[in-house]
């Protein structure tokens, strides 16, 4: 998504090209279109595009790519819900969403 | 089988409004199972999706004249993604569908098109030993599934990239604002009673007069952070939710309080600004939960700016309204 940028060096998301045998599966399934296969193997072309979906990691059959595994959705009450029970040792009540 | 109609009833659009407005929002679900559309046969593509109305629905409506195969999978009625990213659309969630609706007596072929966007929950890869079918990936959107298979199941990049364009960010908007009736109502009770305090102690005449204009001033933060926010995303300066918020929140308020207030008052009109702008950017912060590009992490970072702006905003914003009472 060009037209939507979010904030630089955020997101959490790594690739192992040494394990990587290039199935092309991650440039299948990035909604975001940061893969692209360079050589045979799978290349990060727009790491700053990645919205952590975890797409690419769940069909990678080598376990190459690590993307932050906290869940995906990211509202801001669900993210202060958890820190709240961090605190209070609580389990997530979860948003609305 | 059930063969369900392509076309929408009225009961189905009801419901849609239902859906986005957020009347009993968890109990929008289709029931889990095979069902046809046109004539399917047993060379019929299967379509798989979630137990969600408003997934089940944009997919049954993009299929006038194709036979075809839709496998609803149990989501506990939630949509494709946020479905696949909670884990309930998993491989394992298929596989299973696929097992009890007897899939592989009713299809001659093993393929499964699945939605672009469950490959967040389901490894197509794993699917074959666990069921006996193939997963491919179809395009992120039913609209284009027409044209995927026309073409033999090939996606272009077009169809295999998410999109946040206008209308998809105004659909979003009743429901951030009817999920907001609870706290905006604590936050009236508390305004208007806090609006009473000044010099003659407390003022039910002041509570009413000072109380409208803080109420005011909500419902500006709310047209700024949950509708001109989103509605206007891409053209407001800066990335992060929270300062884009607070800028709209604070700007909406100065231009309706500028030809009043503001003149007349100015302690008055800086808390009223405050309020308005700390409020709108906590909305717009929130609003990360429903856009298809902001990262967790990067969430979770703006947060750690963004709440302090809004608790410090809001802190001094009452602070400001209590002393003007007495100025």
């Amino acid at each position: 998504m060009k037209d939507f940028r979010y904030i630089d060096g955020a997101a959490i998301l790594r690739l192992d090209r040494e394990t990587c045998i290039g199935c092309g599966n991650c440039v299948t399934v990035c909604p975001h279109r940061i893969f692209r296969l360079e050589e045979h193997k799978a290349a990060i072309v727009d790491p700053d595009g990645c919205m952590e979906c975890g797409a690419c990691a769940t069909n990678c059959p080598v376990e190459a790519i690590f993307v932050n595994p906290d869940d995906g959705c990211g509202c801001a009450a669900l993210i202060i819900n958890r820190w709240l029970s961090r605190i209070t040792g609580k389990s997530v009540s979860g948003c609305n969403c | 089988m059930p063969l369900v109609d392509t076309a929408l009833a009225w009961r189905d659009n009801l419901g849609t409004i239902g859906a986005r407005s957020g009347f009993c929002r968890s109990n929008y679900r289709a029931i889990p199972g095979l069902y046809g559309v046109g004539q399917p046969g047993p060379d019929s593509p299967v379509l798989v999706t979630a137990n969600y109305k408003l997934s089940f629905d944009a997919l049954r409506r993009q299929l006038p004249g194709i036979d075809a195969w839709i496998l609803v999978v149990d989501t506990r009625g939630i949509n494709v993604w946020c479905a696949a990213g909670k884990k309930t659309f998993s491989t394992a969630e298929v596989a299973y569908q696929v097992k009890i609706s007897r899939l592989a007596e009713i299809v001659r072929h093993r393929q499964l098109i699945l939605p672009q966007l469950a490959a967040v929950g389901v490894a197509a890869g794993r699917l074959r030993k666990a069921c006996g079918f193939d997963g491919v990936f179809g395009p992120i959107r039913a609209q284009d599934l027409p044209a995927y298979l026309h073409r033999g199941r090939q996606a272009d990049e077009t169809m295999r990239t998410v999109t946040f364009g206008a209308g998809e960010r105004a659909v979003l908007i009743p429901v951030e604002i009817c999920l907001l009736w609870k706290p905006f109502l604590a936050a009236t009770v508390v305004l208007v009673l806090i609006s009473g305090i000044g010099p003659d102690i407390y003022s039910l005449s002041a509570a009413g007069v000072r109380g409208i204009q803080a109420i005011t001033a909500s419902l500006l933060a709310v047209l700024a952070g949950a509708v001109l926010t989103p509605l206007l995303l891409p053209w407001i300066p800066g990335r992060q939710f929270w300062l884009k918020g607070a800028l709209v929140g604070g700007l909406t308020a100065m231009a309706a309080l500028l030809p009043t207030t503001w003149a007349a008052d100015l302690p008055a009109a800086t808390a009223l600004v405050l309020w308005a702008a700390s409020v709108a950017s906590y909305l717009a912060m929130n609003f990360t939960g429903s856009t298809p590009y902001t990262s967790l992490s990067g969430v979770g970072l703006e947060m750690r700016r963004g709440l302090v702006f809004q608790l410090g905003g809001t802190t001094l914003a009452l602070g400001l309204w209590i002393w003007s009472a007495f100025a």
